[in-house]
């Protein structure tokens, strides 16, 4: 008696159920005669089919196919809008193991993300990127794309495109088969059987290329988006075969191993190999010293030239050299140069979480713009250390100890406005104990060699505890007159 | 054994968006938009019951992963190579 046998179903390489909502958990949240679930099935078989899929590692984009993650059973990371390249070299040049794709839609690719694919195809990545062009902006509802077509409408092109106005549609095989490095690159069309076999047999190949080793690998899908073109499904396939292939002739664009000079091959170092340091060869375990150190979340605010980051350095430093855990993050962008500019040090003898601090145990406020904006976020029981004689008139920090150090005074009567960083780092290790000041010359020792600065830096440190230290009472609680008393 | 037909489809109706696109795919037309809305609210794909070929088509033009089972009549154990499969037909065709 002879019987059937399943040919056909769903690829082990997606999950059983989508948990992305609680409600119809095996159907994708595309809509009715979308190109992306065929993608998506293509390279779920090749997975299997190659047995990658435990290797497998996907990179979703921002797009319509957003969501990919709940589908693929594979290792799975989301970007942002048009970064899948640069996330993906940095996933398999870290996991060389893997398997890694970007799955990227026309506008995340050709638009946002034109730089990254294009530096990641020169680089020869060995990486695949699955591009899926279906002429628009999906997800957002239709804006013109670098992939649509001359005369298509769009929400941004109501009138459609012009070539004199928009340029011409982006051919990213072609532009990427301009390079000398990509390995494969195929456009195929999610069209009717012929061509959805075609484009199978293309995912699969770029896969296999990336298992041994081959180097990039780009296939452009075309695909329909019937909702966007406003078209009924089997139209929309229709207008891709017969409109969309037209503008985007599919074939094979690049189809050999690059050659590369031989100084393609990157020296692997260690750390201490690259910082020209003895590695620590001792197993001796590490003494972390509890008794004079101690953890500590600081901002330190001001106005670009004070030495704001330079100072949280130096903190961050000192903590390395005490066997701390450290994290320095400062704030860059236009305040480099003038205006305001802050970062934050954290000081700790467990691993830390994030370096950003929104509560910070200790506000360092450099100037009286940085007190106004940022005292009110001191951690209850903190502390302000501002760089004045006396508060602002009208200022109070009710949660917060205040302790005036005119460190800009101090600084220019040792003669060098340069320092006043230094004063207040001597100051705040005066008055917070968090490190010892020893640890600090220590530090800057390895990083002033003029041996005239550096005995003003000695100077500065040894000024802000003095000034601390005689100066303020400790406990001192900021009065309405603007002095600590 | 004549009248059986070679292949099978199974569609799953709550999976089914109702595209269509499986229905226009069929090299012998045996699919057809049922008449009745499923749970989802469209017009899901279904069997008509005669004619499958198994040549999946179907199962790969439909963009749901899992809406669409196919099937083929397990051929006697001789003739079993003699049957291609459905992607090595498509792969000839397009070499
Ligand atoms: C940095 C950033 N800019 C803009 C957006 C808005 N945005 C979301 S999806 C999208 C377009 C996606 O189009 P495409 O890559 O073609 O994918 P499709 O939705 O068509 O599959 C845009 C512009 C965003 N999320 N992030
Ligand atoms: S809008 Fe277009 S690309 Fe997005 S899910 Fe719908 S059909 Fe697919
Ligand atoms: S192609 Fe898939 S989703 Fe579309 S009608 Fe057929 S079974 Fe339903």
């Amino acid at each position: 008696m002879e019987g059937y046998q399943v040919i056909h179903e769903k690829s082990p390489a997606f999950y059983d159920n989508y948990d992305r909502k609680a409600e119809m958990q095996h159907q994708t949240h595309y809509c009715p005669g979308c190109g992306h679930g065929i993608a998506h099935k293509l390279i779920a078989e090749a997975l299997t089919e190659l047995g990658l899929k435990d290797r497998a590692i996907l990179v979703s984009p921002v797009g319509c196919s957003v969501f990919a993650y709940y589908y693929f059973d594979v290792g799975n990371v989301q970007v942002a809008h048009g970064r899948a390249p640069a996330a993906a070299t940095a996933l398999k040049r870290s996991n060389p193991d893997s398997i890694v794709m970007a799955y990227q839609g026309d506008g995340d690719l050709a638009a946002i993300g034109t730089a990254e694919i294009i530096h990641a195809a020169n680089r020869g990545e060995n990486i695949c990127v699955f591009f899926v062009n279906n002429s628009v902006y999906g997800m957002t509802g239709g804006q013109m794309a670098p992939t649509t077509l001359v005369g298509q409408k769009s929400t941004t092109s109501p009138w459609g495109r012009r070539a004199g106005n928009e340029g011409l549609p982006l051919h990213v095989c072609e532009l990427l088969a301009a390079l000398e490095t990509p390995t494969y690159i195929e456009r195929v069309a999610l069209t009717d059987m012929k061509n959805i076999m075609k484009a199978k047999k293309a995912v699969k190949k770029a896969l296999q290329i990336q298992k041994d080793h081959g180097g990039f690998s780009l296939i452009e899908l075309l695909s329909p988006c019937p909702t966007i073109l406003k078209m009924d499904p089997v139209v929309a396939r229709k207008w891709v075969s017969e409109t969309l292939a037209k503008a985007f002739p599919l074939g094979v664009f690049r189809d050999r191993k690059p050659e590369l000079p031989v100084d393609a091959i990157v020296p692997h170092l260690t750390v201490a190999e690259a910082l020209g340091v003895e590695e620590d060869q001792s197993n001796e375990p590490v003494i972390r010293r509890h008794h004079h150190t101690r953890d500590l979340t600081v901002k330190i605010a001001g106005f670009g030239g004070q030495g704001i980051l330079l100072m949280g350095q130096l903190l961050a430093e000192m903590g390395l050299r005490e066997q701390m855990e450290v994290s320095w993050l400062p704030s860059y962008g236009p305040e480099m140069r003038s205006g305001s500019a802050h970062c934050h040090v954290t000081l700790s003898h467990d691993r830390i979480g994030t370096p950003l601090i929104s509560q910070p145990e200790v506000l360092i406020a450099m100037n009286e713009l940085s007190l106004h904006k940022f005292a009110s976020s001191v951690a209850s029981g903190g502390l302000v250390l501002y760089n004045g004689t006396k508060l602002p008139e009208g200022f109070s920090a009710k949660q917060a100890r205040v302790v005036c150090v005119p460190v800009s005074e101090i600084a220019d009567r040792l003669g060098s406005a340069k320092v006043a960083n230094v004063v207040m780092l001597g100051a705040l290790l005066e008055e917070t104990e968090c490190l010892p000041a020893e640890t600090a010359m220590a530090v800057i020792e390895t990083m002033v060699k003029n041996p005239k600065m550096l005995a003003l830096d000695r100077q500065a440190i040894a000024a802000g505890c003095d000034y601390v230290d005689t100066q303020i009472e400790i406990g001192a609680v900021s009065q309405p007159d603007g002095y600590s008393y | 054994m004549s009248s059986q037909p070679r292949g099978n489809v199974i569609i799953d109706p709550e999976e089914c968006k109702g595209c269509g696109l499986c229905v226009e795919s069929c090299p012998p037309e045996c699919l057809e938009l049922a008449p009745q809305l499923s749970k989802y609210g469209v017009h899901p794909a279904q069997y008509s019951g005669e004619g499958c070929t198994g040549c999946g088509a179907c199962f790969y033009c439909c963009p749901e992963p899992g809406a669409i089972v196919v099937e083929r009549l397990t051929p006697p154990a001789k003739a079993a190579s003699a049957i291609p499969l459905p992607q090595e037909v498509a792969h000839e065709a397009t070499l």
